[in-house]
């Protein structure tokens, strides 16, 4: 499959360039947020589209990649779950979440090293991984799944039947 | 307050003083301009029009506010760092990156009022003289991003952003910057390399003072959220009478986030100072949980050293020289520091006796082992050397002398690097071992001593005689 | 009192009170009165980010008065107490402020080194047996200083990449990295080349080239010097040999007008690596990787070993005073019109000299030198691909080198030049004589430190030393003199062409007497109103600038720039 950006994302793109009248590398997060948000997640040609885009070294682009856990290099599940691992959540049983997020979709964690945060389902429906701090600790467990915000999260059935 | 409702469930506590929490839950409230025109909303605007720039920093200086962000700074004195004699660009960059474990402050007042931050941004930069702001928000906000940029466009539309807004020559742009998962971009040099597009490696200072090379090398003020909306009130009644709210040097209110082992956590904006830890756990967080006992309390988020339940705090000098239990102590950022650690974030986590001390300290050492951005020796080697002590502590595989080790360790990083993390991350550390070091040396085998060593440790040592 | 004088400030380091100018960075303020204070990250050339923390050092200050105190009073000297400040200040960024005290020595500091050793080398990989780096390493150099001796980290090290080929000439081993950044900033800051990079974060941080890119650029090879420990290896020098075993040769690269500084590392005789020698009027720290590895031919099979002699088609084995006898008596029955001499800005000033007397001795018309004009490349490679070609024009008064050429080839086509000496010069391969053209001469004399097509026309060939197996100067584009320093001998019985050509001299009964490079030099010295009042000696190993010539070298005009800023030290 050949590697191509949407004209409407493009678009998108060019818009987002703008509000860094002073540099052009200034935009690197929010293209690669278009680019993620689009595909997915950041592939080589992404990257290297971006770098292309921005007037940038491919290692300028790569540095930024990897620096952000919120930027991915690996093709994540339909909904992808970030549960907060942090002290208050952890306390609140945040590890527990997770746990039993796994069961419920099927995720084998046992392969996640730092370089691979990312498990995903055998099914490709649901993918998972941990956060820090998602600052919502008065209401945890808390979880992201996508852009949603889960807060106080107790029934794992409840919360996955959403996104069914 | 009076006359506002709020949605039921979510009614502020008594003891609570709502200033920038004021439409936070509030009854029939929305993030909507109209609303929040309705509510008299941009007449602060208004009104700041009508000063000098200086006026308005010398109301801000007046009021004392200190920054909300974490260190305390006052707002006024750092906007006073601007180069007399500055002819370059002056950026100003609101600091939404959340991320001091045991806050959540800001992202209520994102969500649910983001006029009131465009408010205080657009009167702090006319102040400062920027005509190009941003708002540095983390990518974890997602929803929070976008009631932003819908709220500029509101402002846009209203001529409270733009060129020569509200006809007063002064021109403004705001922009909102996602970040992506770095804590290490709430230090505002980092914030700052971020939004130029890099790494988020904190810069050196000296030279690198935002306020005289900042973003793009120009002056640059960051404020924190909380900050800039206290600026729109301080406007608003002035600096002299916002101080009278809140306790002399540490005024105004401030928003304080309860997490960890409290019947009801939640936040509760209070006068600064004029509430107790006791009172705060006790009275605003419904106690601790059936049957359970205070163990400690991380007071400011957590890079704050931990208090222990049962110290005595001496605090004040001379014949002001008080003892005050954990519970007496005034949530206020004097008191604070005088106990020892910090009034930070405001964020406060409460753990009681159900908790291993091992447990939380490698919980903590496992989020700074993760968040460091490894630019500088100590903190890039120091962090994950700690998690993989505590984790060791953790599975029972420890020997005494690592409890030794582990404070070195977090020693040789405070006060070492090139930016507060590397305090931020060793201060668990060093006040947990200070203050629970029979605990963690219960965690321990005294057998294991010389049991463990890392065979290239081995190598190492002979290698080099 | 130090507000008095506008340039220089007060500063006190380890107790002994110093001025320096202001904007001094406090490292180099240490330094300058023998106070080293250890570091990885810094480096004058570079911007300072920082970031290894070694140089630490206790710091302090007048005390500030609270409002209403007294202001402190002066001592005896005029200096004010120094209020020393808990937290260590690194040394590398910041710049001296007046009475600033500095301690290089004492608990804090100490207590700082010993604990970014330990840190440094808790995830580091104690290969230095197998490591390249070992002798030179500053890792290894200063954990003997400032280490612990024995670890206390107890945890698995972190994996990183080893073995990794960053590009053509170099190899990057992660785990030994300790990402001081030097190499990205080097590619960044002066190569114009940013191709490298830090990917991942925190402890698992690693240098990395994007895939597929390589470090490739003509400068590449600086980032191995520059790297403090064994992360960067040079292919070429990788496993050769222990740094502790060569010998160390002060001298000057010639394979461009520019004359970069050089250090040749040698062992018996034989050259392992070349690296840049600081000069700030040069070549800054830095060299092209073209040059740095143009040295294998140095001892290849290819060259000239003895003097020979043509007998018949082939050549046969001579010793020097057959050779230059033989030399000598045909030169010697030709006319001063009939010879013509073609020298090489390869020489060096004492061998053009040599050269010059010879020419005259015959009274020889055509004299020059094969010209190298070529194109730049906007760092150190200049335009003029030969060394010397400034002192061609000054010692042997060539106006426009390489203008007679043509003429000469004329008169050997038409006969009227019957003898030709070319000295270290390939006339075949790089002056447009054809091996034909050189067969009609009556005699053809030629120095070459290689076998070639020249030699192989050639009456009588003689080997000459190549530049790193001779001592004599040279004047580079921008009008320095600058001296060459013999690192290696000449294999066989090769000889330095001014030896060459002081026999010859000698040998027509010309004069008598130089035994040295330097003795030629008190001539040069003696005749050349340029070279009035200078010696052998005071030329140094930096040079010094003799003649104008408007010529610059634009990486150190980019460096000025840098400096002017502040951005390096310089």
């Amino acid at each position: 499959m050949s590697f191509k950006v949407p004209k409407t994302l493009e678009k998108e793109i060019d818009e987002r360039v703008t509000h860094y009248p002073v540099s052009k590398r200034s935009a690197v997060m929010p293209v690669l947020h278009a680019l993620q948000h689009h595909f997915g997640y950041l592939s080589e040609e992404s990257i290297e589209w971006a770098a292309t885009k921005l007037e940038l070294e491919p290692i300028q682009v790569l540095e930024v990649v990897t620096f952000y856990p919120g930027f991915r290099q690996s093709a994540p599940g339909k909904y992808h779950i970030r549960v907060c691992r942090t002290l208050s959540c952890a306390m609140a049983g945040g590890y527990k979440l997770m746990e039993s997020l796994c069961e419920k979709t099927g995720i084998d964690r046992s392969g996640v090293t730092h370089h691979n945060p990312v498990a995903v389902s055998p099914d490709g429906k649901f993918s998972i991984e941990f956060a820090e701090c998602l600052a919502s600790c008065g209401t945890g467990p808390v979880c992201l799944v996508n852009d949603d915000f889960h807060e106080a999260v107790s029934d794992v059935d409840a919360l996955l039947n959403q996104y069914s | 307050m009076s006359g506002i409702q709020y949605q039921s469930g979510k009614e502020p506590h008594p003891r609570e003083h709502r200033v920038v929490f004021k439409n936070v839950d509030r009854e029939g409230w929305d993030p909507s301009i109209k609303t929040y025109m309705g509510d008299g909303g941009y007449a602060q605007l208004e009104k700041a029009f009508g000063m000098k720039p200086q006026e308005i920093t010398d109301e801000v200086k007046k009021g004392g506010l200190r920054g909300r962000g974490g260190a305390g700074f006052p707002a006024g004195v750092k906007w006073g760092f601007i180069p007399p004699n500055n002819e370059k660009p002056v950026y100003l960059i609101c600091n939404a990156d959340e991320s001091e474990p045991g806050t959540f402050k800001d992202r209520y007042i994102i969500h649910q009022d983001p006029h009131q931050i465009l408010e205080g941004m657009i009167i702090s930069c006319f102040a400062v003289g920027a005509n190009l702001a941003y708002i540095y928000i983390r990518e974890e906000f997602p929803e929070g991003a976008r009631i932003l940029e819908k709220a500029i466009e509101e402002a846009h539309a209203k001529g409270f952003l733009g060129k020569d807004i509200l006809g007063s020559g002064f021109d403004l742009e705001i922009y909102v910057h996602r970040g992506a998962g770095a804590y290490i971009c709430g230090e505002e040099t980092g914030l700052i390399e971020s939004l130029e597009g890099k790494r988020a490696y904190p810069r050196i200072k000296p030279p690198y003072f935002p306020a005289a090379i900042g973003l793009y090398l120009c002056p640059t003020i960051v404020n924190n959220v909380e900050t800039l909306c206290h600026v729109k009130h301080i406007i608003e009644v002035g600096g002299e009478e916002w101080a009278k709210t809140g306790t002399p040097n540490n005024t105004g209110t401030r928003i304080l986030c309860v997490s960890g082992d409290v019947r009801k956590p939640g936040y509760f904006e209070v006068e600064v100072g004029k509430v107790t830890l006791g009172e705060l756990i006790d009275d605003l967080c419904g106690g601790l949980k059936e049957g359970r006992k205070l163990k400690a309390v991380i007071p400011g988020g957590s890079s704050a050293k931990v208090l222990r339940a049962g110290e005595v705090f001496k605090v004040g000098k001379g014949e002001n020289e008080r003892e005050l239990s954990i519970e007496d102590i005034p949530m206020d950022f004097d008191t604070l520091a005088a106990c020892g650690s910090m009034a930070g974030s405001g964020g406060v986590i409460v753990i009681d006796d159900s908790r291993s001390i091992g447990w939380v300290l490698n919980n903590i050492n496992a989020f700074y082992a993760h968040e460091s951005c490894g630019q500088c020796t100590p903190c890039r080697e120091g962090t994950l050397w700690m998690k993989k002590i505590t984790d060791r502590v953790v599975a029972g595989n420890a020997s005494p002398s690592d409890i030794d080790t582990l404070d070195a360790v977090a020693r040789n990083i405070d006060g070492r690097t090139i930016c507060a993390f590397g305090e931020a991350c060793a201060w668990p550390t060093e006040s947990f071992i200070e203050k629970f070091r029979d605990e963690l040396i219960s965690d321990t085998d005294p057998e294991l001593e010389g049991a463990i060593v890392n065979p290239e440790s081995l190598v190492a040592a002979t290698a080099l005689k | 009192m130090s507000e008095e004088k506008t340039d220089l400030l007060d500063v006190q380091i380890d107790g002994e009170w110093h001025q320096f100018p202001k904007g001094t960075r406090m490292i180099e303020a240490c330094r300058q009165v023998g106070a080293e204070v250890p570091h990885y990250c810094y480096h004058p050339k570079l911007t300072s980010p920082g970031n290894c923390r070694m140089c630490l050092v206790e710091m302090g200050m007048p005390p500030r008065p609270r409002p209403g105190d007294d202001p402190p009073e002066p001592d005896e000297s005029g200096h004010l107490p120094i209020a020393w400040i808990p937290r260590p200040a690194i040394a590398c960024a910041n710049t001296i402020a007046p009475n600033m005290g500095i301690r290089t020595t004492g608990a804090l500091t100490e207590e700082c080194r010993r604990g970014v050793m330990e840190l440094l080398l808790a995830n580091h990989p104690l290969d230095c047996p197998i490591c390249d780096q070992a002798g030179e390493c500053r890792l290894q150099e200063f954990s003997v200083e400032h280490g612990k001796g024995k670890s206390r980290f107890r945890e698995q090290k972190v994996k990183k990449p080893k073995n990794v080929d960053v590009g053509p000439r170099i190899r990057l081993d992660d785990e030994r990295c300790i990402l001081c950044s030097r190499c990205i900033r080097f590619s960044e800051e002066i190569a114009d080349d940013p191709v490298l990079g830090f990917t991942d974060r925190g402890s698992h941080t690693v240098l990395s080239v994007y895939p597929g890119r390589e470090l490739a650029n003509n400068y590449s090879l600086n980032t191995v010097d520059i790297c403090p420990v064994g992360a960067l290896t040079s292919n070429d020098f990788r496993f050769q040999m222990r740094v502790w075993f060569m010998k160390e040769t002060p001298t000057v690269d010639t394979n461009c007008g520019t004359g970069c500084n050089i250090v040749v590392h040698s062992r018996q005789n034989k050259i392992y690596r070349i690296t840049p020698r600081r000069n700030n009027e040069v070549n800054s720290d830095w060299m092209p990787d073209s040059h740095r590895l143009n040295y294998h031919w140095i001892d290849s099979e290819a060259r000239l070993t003895d003097p020979l002699i043509r007998e018949g088609n082939r050549h046969r084995v001579a010793d020097w005073s057959e050779a230059i006898a033989v030399a000598a008596e045909k030169l010697s029955g030709l006319e001063g019109g009939e010879i013509a001499i073609i020298a090489s800005a390869r020489m060096t000033n004492e061998e053009l000299l040599m050269v010059k007397r010879l020419a005259k001795h015959f009274g020889a018309d055509h004299l020059d030198i094969v010209p190298r004009q070529g194109e730049g490349d906007g760092y150190l490679i200049s335009a003029d691909g030969n060394p010397n070609t400034n002192g061609a024009k000054l010692v042997l008064g060539l106006k426009k080198p390489g203008s007679r050429l043509a003429s000469i080839r004329k008169g050997i086509q038409k006969g009227s030049i019957k003898g030709l000496v070319a000295l270290q010069e390939n006339l075949v391969d790089d002056a447009d004589f054809s091996p034909e053209l050189l067969d009609k001469l009556d005699f053809f004399l030629t120095s070459y430190p290689l076998a070639n097509p020249t030699a192989d026309a050639a009456d009588v060939v003689l080997p000459g030393a190549c530049w790193a197996e001779k001592s004599g100067t040279m004047i580079n584009v921008t009008g320095r003199l600058q001296r060459l320093n013999k690192a290696v001998d000449g294999p066989g019985q090769t000889l330095e062409p001014w030896e060459i050509v002081r026999d010859l001299v000698q040998a027509t009964g010309g004069e008598n007497g130089v035994y040295t490079a330097a003795d030629i030099f008190a001539q040069l010295a003696g005749e050349i109103p340029e070279f009035e009042g200078l010696t052998w000696g005071g030329v140094g190993d930096l040079g010094l600038p003799l003649i104008e010539t408007g010529e610059t070298i634009p990486l150190l005009e980019r460096e000025k720039e840098r400096i002017a800023k502040g951005l390096v030290v310089g």
